[in-house]
């Protein structure tokens, strides 16, 4: 893909100036019926599923103990693994984000809540709810579109070591709380600066995810195992809790990727975003920057309701309980408004990322232009970038491009024989 | 029992030792929660236990008149007990919201361990209204602890004068049931002026009424639709030995405002405990706060720190809302804030005043300009 100003046809052109403003007061009026309906309900809400969590979890790890049989094992884990999903995805994400602050409950306030992940809520709140719900998706801005390790659009240049990125990818997904607590503290950027020169606020901020990875990992992989040693479960509760910390990984990874890296979700570059950015021309860069998953509700719950990511960044503080019942109004407002409500399942969203993390570790247009029959060449070409330098890499990308069209022209070509026949 | 005698006293050093497995065990357990802390778990279980934040339950609404109610309340276990008069914070869920109010405690210490307390229900209150009509057994509270000074001296005196008015009963109510529930009846001589808005409203009617027919004081009770407002100055006619009694006074401002006058002119002692905040100073500039946080907010010269900052998303300590609990008391680093009471100014200024802050009542002072809380 490529950001939305560069794009032949720009998906926003047919907007007016009026019709964006006319768009971000029809928004505002949806969450101002939110705001003004929440109350009881919502509070029930939350405290049951805080509720139903931290049993769960308990639950779980005393399962754990008797891990020694098999059985047991396979329950405590997918328990702990869920009790883990939930924890991170529908409660500390969202509380995090203020969702509940309206509550004045200071158990459950955006300022005193801590989650069960590497990284500090600090830490998270700064990166996520300031810089990637302000900047989403604009490129080089948005540390969520690739974590700065992957190559995110067409127009970044192609260079060999994206060959690797599925592999990153995937490592990234197993290990992902690692994986956020890092870009964080924007660990790369500060960890090329020589080490009497970084930031004293590096040095705390790095002090203090490294004390929490520790209790973190001291609970999970020592204090647990260690009270089911009596049981004889102490490998079982260890093995447990490892699974269900990448199982935890793997799935709020790939929600994420969901939310904003399918395939026709669109980017944005910086310098197409006006610094006197409007209210409406906000939102619309957050429709059109985001992806839904579709599906029932324990889809939604196991996401924390990042299955609604449209609404969720159009109104990112709203209690997430409520997102279901605001879609309907969203998704009424893209179709007046000719804009693509950007929806699909689960396994599909997940297939599109990944298809579009594979396609741009490779050179542009490789992987469209390559069939079964002419592998063989492809498979040179891609050598030849690889191994030689950048002079071969711009002749054989030029024959990539050239090919590209060339098929297309083909393509349309058969298509309109095909009609006239 | 005879073998009790004979068993060894626990040493000392053994009793250290308990004491030590058990902080090891806590903070084994400690290590086996984080990043919650063991008390968030426990409070899904046990949240009136020893060591939990205090809360109660609520185990009787008993309604006393058509808008007020009694409220009995088992506090947590580090309840630490308190002094009929006194008053109690209590944190309430109102259509979600948590809100903090002050409640007079309206029983003296009771055998079964309960509180109480008696809210009516005022016009536009809505935790009063939620307290009185939507309240059900069952239901959490928040609780901070018992305090106040509106409480009879020990040895009481000889004779004493009690004026309240409307839900002014309140605390004095505490006060006569701990002394008339004592296995021996304080000789004091008491007499209660009780204004009402009407005979309907006497909350606690039939009690006080009982009280005074088995002879343990005397009460006047005043009703406004038939005798009008409580003039003070005809209070040596009700009461001809004004001057030898101490006189403990709960009611409306206007009521406390006229009775301090009064005796001030008078020289006779006088205890007051007030619900209303007193009359607005007129309002000045307004400003901005800025919160340790990072977060600035807005608020005009009418408006409350603690009104502005929680209407932003602030998370603030509060109670009564009117000035007198302390409870949402915060250290301002540098600036002013006018005291929405009587426009007093109170300003901090960095290496100055105080280095930890001045500390400012958000809920009756507004910003004066720029000024920054540590919170």
């Amino acid at each position: 893909m490529t950001t939305i100003t560069r794009k032949p046809e720009n998906p926003t052109a047919h907007l007016t100036e009026a019709d964006i403003e006319q768009i971000g007061i029809e928004l505002d009026a949806i969450r101002q019926d939110v705001i003004d309906s929440r109350g009881e309900k919502d509070a029930a809400y939350i405290r049951r599923i805080v509720d139903v969590q931290r049993k769960l979890e308990l639950g779980s790890r005393a399962v754990l103990l008797g891990s020694a049989l098999p059985p047991l094992w396979v329950l405590g884990t997918v328990g702990l693994s869920v009790a883990k999903i939930l924890e991170n995805m529908e409660i500390g994400h969202n509380v995090m984000h203020g969702q509940w602050d309206w509550m004045r409950d200071p158990k459950i306030h955006s300022t005193t809540w801590e989650w069960d992940n590497a990284s500090t809520a600090d830490g998270w709140k700064h990166s996520h709810n300031q810089v990637h719900h302000t900047y989403t998706n604009i490129v080089g801005k948005d540390n969520d579109l690739g974590y700065g390790i992957m190559r995110v659009d067409e127009d970044q240049r192609w260079v060999p070591f994206y060959l690797a990125q599925p592999m990153w990818n995937f490592i990234n997904a197993c290990f992902f709380e690692y994986g956020i607590a890092a870009y964080d503290l924007e660990l790369g950027k500060n960890l090329r600066v020589p080490k009497d020169k970084r930031s004293p606020e590096f040095k705390a901020n790095l002090s203090k995810t490294l004390k929490k990875i520790r209790k973190q990992a001291t609970k999970d992989y020592v204090v647990h195992p260690l009270v089911a040693l009596p049981f004889g479960g102490a490998v079982g509760a260890l093995t447990g809790n490892f699974v269900a910390n990448v199982v935890r990984n793997v799935w709020s990874h790939s929600v994420i990727m969901c939310g904003h890296f399918p395939e026709g979700v669109e980017t944005f570059e910086k310098k197409s975003i006006p610094d006197d950015e409007t209210r409406g021309q906000w939102y619309v860069r957050q429709m059109l920057g985001s992806a839904n998953i579709s599906g029932g509700k324990v889809t939604h719950l196991m996401t924390g309701n990042l299955s609604h990511q449209i609404e969720h960044h159009l109104f990112p503080d709203l209690p997430s309980n409520r997102y279901a019942e605001v879609a309907p109004k969203v998704q009424a407002l893209f179709e007046k408004y000719d804009l693509n409500y950007h929806q699909a399942p689960l396994p599909q969203q997940v297939y599109s990322a990944w298809h579009k993390v594979v396609r741009l570790s490779l050179p542009n247009d490789w992987l469209a232009t390559t069939t079964p029959k002419n592998l063989p060449s492809q498979l040179k070409t891609l050598w030849a970038m690889s191994t030689k330098g950048p002079k071969v890499r711009r002749a054989a990308q030029a024959r990539l491009t050239q090919l590209a069209r060339r098929q297309a022209a083909e393509k349309s070509a058969g298509q309109a024989e095909a009609a006239a026949a | 029992m005879e073998d009790m005698t004979t068993l060894p006293l626990p040493a000392p050093r053994q009793r250290g030792a308990g004491r030590l497995l058990r902080q090891r065990a806590r903070s084994l357990a400690q290590a086996a929660v984080t990043p919650l802390g063991l008390d968030d778990l426990l409070d899904h279980f046990h949240p009136l236990r020893r060591g939990a934040e205090l809360s109660g339950r609520v185990v009787e609404v008993r309604p006393e008149t058509a808008a007020s109610a009694t409220l009995v309340i088992k506090p947590g276990r580090d309840w630490a007990g308190h002094v009929p008069g006194q008053y109690v914070r209590v944190g309430v869920d109102v259509d979600g919201v948590r809100l903090w109010r002050t409640y007079s405690l309206t029983h003296g210490p009771r055998p079964d361990g309960c509180i109480s307390i008696t809210v009516k229900a005022i016009d536009g209150g809505v935790v009063s209204g939620h307290l009185v009509r939507r309240t059900r057994p069952g239901t959490m509270l928040r609780l901070a602890q018992a305090a106040g000074d509106f409480v009879l001296p020990d040895p009481l005196p000889g004779k004493l004068l009690l004026v309240t008015a409307g839900s002014g009963i309140t605390p004095v109510i505490g006060m006569l049931r701990n002394l008339f529930s004592r296995a021996e009846v304080p000789a004091t001589d008491i007499v209660l002026i009780h204004s009402a808005l009407s005979q309907a409203e006497v909350i606690f009617a039939d009690e006080i009424r009982s009280y005074a027919d088995r002879g343990l004081l005397r009460l006047v009770e005043l009703h406004t639709d038939t005798h009008g407002l409580l003039d003070v100055d005809s209070l040596d006619e009700l009461v001809p030995d004004l001057a030898d009694r101490p006189t403990y006074a709960c009611g409306p401002a206007g009521l406390l405002d006229a009775l301090e006058a009064h005796h001030e002119a008078h020289g006779l002692v006088l205890h007051t405990e007030r619900f209303r905040p007193v009359v607005l100073a007129a309002p000045g500039e307004g400003g901005t706060v800025t919160f340790a946080s990072g977060t600035t907010i807005e608020a005009d010269g009418a408006t409350p720190i603690l009104d502005a900052a929680e209407e932003a998303g602030v998370l603030m300590p509060s109670g009564c809302r009117m000035g007198i609990c302390m409870g949402c008391v915060l250290p301002m680093k540098e600036g002013a804030v006018r005291d929405l009471r009587n426009g007093a100014l109170t300003v901090a200024v960095p290496g100055e005043t105080d280095p930890a802050g001045v500390p400012i009542q958000t809920c009756v002072s507004a910003p004066a300009g720029a000024c920054s809380v540590d919170h």
